[in-house]
């Protein structure tokens, strides 16, 4: 027993470790938002709390943890104040079989990206609860938008992720990012071009973002889902929402573009694997989010489940076949 | 008591809390939700069975499909309780038979008899390098590959059947040809009018 707890308290030291930066890093990412949308509409951007605006996360964090939670009346309690925390927990806990570098990974888990696609899934129940526990037209409208796309989604997105490990050989994500190496045309990017374009948008509408946010949708259900929380309990959807965003960033960079491993590999000392890669592309793909933001107009409802249904899983069926054929043939440099 | 056997008492408390609740709440959501974490835990307990692939896939398919689609039916029908409790009475001579005969038949056959401690050993911890995902990869394609190809076929029946099911004419849908939508050009939808300005009388 003592051994047990000698080690939980260990691996609660490491999850601190994680979720730490990653907090942070939400909080930034709301503020690069700001930034960088108000560059691409010729704005400038909060610039007023701190040197050059570098405090307004901060001060967003101040203000929504001084505001009242409303609970609506006929809402149902218990569901309500739960829901963000359904919400946010998948959220954080598929961080533990992230891999950061070769082997820096809190769990090191054989079926890690089955565990990732599994907890992604299940970050929809923060959606559909807040959304009928609120007992508000609007939110309940968002709940029923976000279930029925992320159910579609989820399974592009899945043939998506069978590719990588038909690909890799493994579910275990530090062994797919190992599967990359040999140089930039080595990494799966390549061969599952279609299944890694449809990944990255899958995940764009998984983590409801624009331009598939259709479950918030402001000029149509005011907010949708998350209409009646305020403060706090606001602030915890919003982590989640970004919180996923890096998620799905991250495991792009992982299953596509070769995670820490370096773009210029057989060159020395900038062909060296490193941390800062991994960084550097969940970057990029984050930048890819807020430039979407930025660029495209809503899609339509119907527009979005014929997309999913009718165009996506499609295309992951027969590329599966092509890959398949692919593998069984041996074509280098991936399958040989 | 080891850790171990703590972590399993917890869950299957949990389970059964659950799986009670799942039948005697009054409210529907409840209902699917306690089922939600009934499938939850019953996955951390696969998880202590070593087999972790399964317990993923439960969460994966259980709780992250069919569970929100369940939950998506449910939320939409207003369902009355009231009815569904009337008939509770009227069932119970057919239905508490039935019950007990399930529950000798349950003691009968999962009794110590059969599942005592010398019969039924723990079964002895793997090591680090086993995984479940391989040993059942290797164990149902080869082994079992006829049945797991017959379970499949009838699954792809079943979904077939299902989109047959629901595909009938519906004429009072409105239904927009996305391929005639971005053919449209400008010059099918805007009339530029040239026309002198008018006097005001």
């Amino acid at each position: 027993m003592m051994e047990a707890i000698k080690e939980v308290s260990w691996i609660l030291f490491l999850i601190g470790g994680i979720v730490t930066p990653l907090m942070l890093c939400v909080a930034y990412l709301t503020f690069a938002e700001r930034k960088i949308i108000g560059a691409i509409q010729v704005r400038i951007g909060p610039n007023r709390v701190g040197p050059g605006g570098w405090l307004q996360p901060i001060a967003d964090a101040v203000k929504l943890l001084f505001k009242e939670i409303i609970l609506p009346t006929h809402s149902n309690r218990f569901l309500f104040v739960i829901a963000p925390i359904l919400s946010i927990g998948p959220a954080l806990a598929a961080w533990a079989v992230i891999p950061f570098d070769n082997g820096m990974v809190l769990a090191d888990i054989d079926a890690g990206l089955l565990y990732v696609l599994a907890l992604t899934s299940v970050g929809v129940y923060g959606v559909i609860i807040a959304g009928w526990a609120s007992n508000s037209k609007y939110a309940f409208l968002g709940a029923m938008r976000s279930a029925a796309q992320i159910v579609a989604y989820e399974i592009a997105m899945g043939f998506a992720l069978v590719g990588v490990l038909m690909a890799g050989g493994s579910l275990n994500l530090n062994d797919i990012v190992l599967a990359q190496s040999g140089s930039i045309l080595h990494w799966f990017w390549l061969p599952l071009l279609p299944l890694f374009l449809i990944y990255f948008i899958s995940g764009v509408a998984e983590t409801n973002r624009a331009p598939f946010d259709v479950a918030e949708g402001e000029s149509e259900i005011v907010a949708g889902f998350h209409v009646e929380y305020s403060g706090m309990a606001f602030a915890v959807f919003f982590l989640a929402e970004y919180a996923n965003m890096i998620l799905i960033s991250a495991l792009a960079a992982l299953l596509f573009m070769g995670g820490w491993l370096s773009p210029f590999q057989p060159l020395p000392v900038i062909g060296e694997p490193s941390i800062i890669w991994f960084l550097a592309k969940t970057a990029v793909f984050l930048f890819f989010f807020l430039w979407f933001r930025a660029t495209f107009p809503r899609y339509r409802y119907d527009q979005i489940m014929r997309l999913g249904w009718k165009v996506f899983i499609p295309i992951t069926i027969v590329w599966l076949l092509v890959e398949g054929a692919a593998i069984v043939a041996g074509v280098g440099p991936w399958f040989d | 008591m080891t850790f171990e056997k703590f972590i399993f008492y917890v869950f299957a408390a949990i389970l059964v809390f659950a799986a009670v609740r799942v039948i005697t709440v009054r409210n529907p959501v409840h209902a699917a939700l306690h089922l939600v974490l009934a499938f939850f835990t019953t996955a951390g307990l696969w998880l202590l069975l070593e087999a972790e692939f399964l317990a993923i896939t439960l969460v994966l398919v259980y709780v992250g499909a069919v569970m929100v689609l369940f939950l998506f039916v449910v939320m939409m029908l207003d369902i009355n309780v009231a009815p569904l409790k009337e008939g509770f009475a009227r069932y119970l001579p057919v239905a508490l038979p039935v019950a007990i005969l399930m529950l000798v038949e349950m003691l009968l056959v999962v009794g110590s008899h059969y599942f005592s401690d010398e019969r039924m050993p723990a079964p002895p911890r793997h090591g680090e390098d086993y995984s479940n995902t391989r040993e059942l990869g290797s164990v149902l394609y080869t082994d079992y590959v006829y049945p797991f190809e017959i379970a499949a076929v009838i699954l792809l029946v079943a979904i077939v059947a299902a989109i047959a099911l629901t595909l009938r004419r519906r004429p009072d849908t409105k239904y927009l040809n996305p391929a005639d939508q971005i053919k449209v050009r400008r010059e099918d939808r805007v009339r530029v009018v040239k026309m002198d300005a008018e006097s005001r009388d």
